[in-house]
């Protein structure tokens, strides 16, 4: 009887100690490939505005591009420097000023256009925001791969900490997560500086159809 | 005659029911939309236009050579198309390469009909030679609807390509800092009003892999995989995917892998 019981616990231990191995080879972190990297190269040609400047990566695509590693435990010195490297890239607004016009931030949220081959460089570009949020509750035609932004300011009210965070995280929102999907608006200037203040009206105007 | 009229019919009542449907009930996915769409013209997707008119073209003396492509080996052996396409992209050993349905086409082009490669890759899509193409893979892939996809990484070229592409998938780049996986790695997600496939698991990848190469309702165009796979990296800003690049038989091979299994529903009807 306690023989088998300690055979069990022997045959777990071994169990546990395979898993960590392969864990730790699946968590290395991936290895510069030449032949990808060739690949890559030999794939695409530039067409328009979108140059081969776009497929030269920098440390945080790299790191994200890699998510096991950047999941793991392992990856997690990286994902801090990562997201620092983020945090000190970002400008607070230059007048001072955190909250424009919220009909404009509407128009912005609404429209996903701009920066691919088929626009020009003066195409305006949007903020895509209802492609992956709600937000105002009456439009229906919104996107599930961000959190819900409907009632935004006037569930986490209109404090200093709550408006910088939010300046911070339509800026760049990989200051906070490392790997989010959200594109870093200001960091590769997708909007400037007032399109950012009308986009955070929408979200912390108490006037704004979202937080009625 | 009668079905274009039938056609026209079911465009309208699609055009209707999407508005109907938008201003009606708040959440309800497009899809069953289409879903109704599609069986409305179950025997009749446009597709057969494309498919009548490439296999005239598999069977018409072209290019300089002045012959068919009756004699096109697409993995089965030399002419045989059916369930062809369901079996690739596949290692060749004439070209020493891994190749999917349309680079392979451009070979058997080149090969029997002495016709330059390099002007299809640089024809716009719908245009010119890529009409050519494009009717000619709704031929070859009509011919393999209703069998299980099975793609096979047996021979190490296949297994170094599934390999590049998986790592393609979720390589990062351009202004948004989009990959494939930014919108196809997780279950249950759209975009708008969009459904996005998990490409990254079989059942996901089968959806996905499996209705491409489709004819699309919104632009009234039959699209072939690669460019669905062009239109997707226009929208991720990466810059253009040179067609029939490594990259995009990569991605095809991580896809048809993914999806093994699931059956093939090509030619597909799409929003």
């Amino acid at each position: 009887m306690k023989n088998t019981n300690i055979k069990k616990l022997l045959t777990i231990a071994g169990f546990i100690v395979a898993a960590s191995l392969l864990q730790n080879v699946a968590e290395a972190q991936q290895k510069n490939d030449p032949k990808f990297n060739k690949m890559m190269t030999d794939s695409f040609r530039a067409e328009g505005i979108a140059g081969l400047d776009r497929i030269q990566q920098d440390e945080t695509q790299k790191f994200c591009s890699d998510p096991v590693f950047a999941n793991s435990k392992q990856g997690e010195k990286m994902r801090e420097k990562i997201q620092k490297i983020n945090m000190d890239s970002i400008k607070q607004p230059s007048d001072g000023k955190y909250i424009g016009d919220w009909k404009n931030g509407e128009k912005i949220a609404q429209s996903g256009r701009g920066a691919t081959w088929t626009d020009k460089a003066d195409t305006v570009i949007g903020g895509g925001c209802y492609n992956c949020h709600q937000i105002d509750p009456k439009e229906i035609s919104y996107g599930n791969i961000g959190p819900s932004l409907a009632g935004y300011g006037k569930m986490r009210g209109y404090s200093q900490e709550v408006v910088t965070y939010t300046w911070n995280r339509i800026n760049n929102s990989k200051a906070y997560n490392a790997c989010s999907n959200m594109p870093r608006f200001a960091h590769f200037k997708l909007l400037n500086e007032k399109q950012i203040q009308d986009v955070m009206a929408l979200l912390l105007d108490p006037a704004s159809p979202v937080n009625q | 005659m009668q079905r274009k009229l039938t056609l026209g019919l079911a465009s309208g009542l699609l055009a209707t029911l999407l508005a109907v449907s938008s201003s009606v009930s708040a959440q309800k996915s497009a899809t069953d939309d289409i879903a109704k769409y599609r069986e409305m013209i179950a025997d009749g997707n446009p597709s057969e236009l494309y498919e009548a008119a490439g296999e005239d073209l598999w069977k018409k003396p072209a290019g300089p050579k002045n012959a068919t492509l009756e004699k096109c080996d697409l993995g089965l052996g030399a002419g045989v198309v059916k369930g062809a396409a369901a079996q690739l992209p596949r290692y060749f050993k004439d070209t020493n390469k891994v190749q999917d349905l349309e680079s392979r086409l451009m070979t058997c082009m080149q090969v029997l009909q002495g016709r330059d490669p390099q002007e299809m890759v640089d024809a716009p899509f719908q245009k010119g030679p890529k009409k050519d193409m494009e009717a000619i893979v709704a031929y070859v892939v009509t011919a393999s609807k209703g069998d299980k996809i099975k793609v096979s990484t047996n021979h190490p070229k296949e297994k170094e390509m599934y390999e590049l592409g998986k790592r393609a998938f979720f390589f990062q780049g351009g202004p948004m800092d989009f990959s494939c996986a930014s919108c196809h790695a997780e279950n249950g997600k759209r975009i708008r009003l969009q459904d996005l496939p998990n490409l990254t698991e079989q059942k996901g990848a089968a959806l996905g892999w499996g209705y491409w190469p489709a004819y699309r309702v919104s632009s009234g165009q039959f699209w072939t995989m690669q460019q669905r796979l062009n239109d997707c990296y226009r929208q991720q800003r990466f810059p253009f995917p040179i067609y029939g690049s490594d990259v995009t038989i990569a991605l095809s091979m991580y896809m048809s892998k993914t999806a093994n299994g699931g059956t093939v529903e090509t030619p597909g009807l799409k929003r």
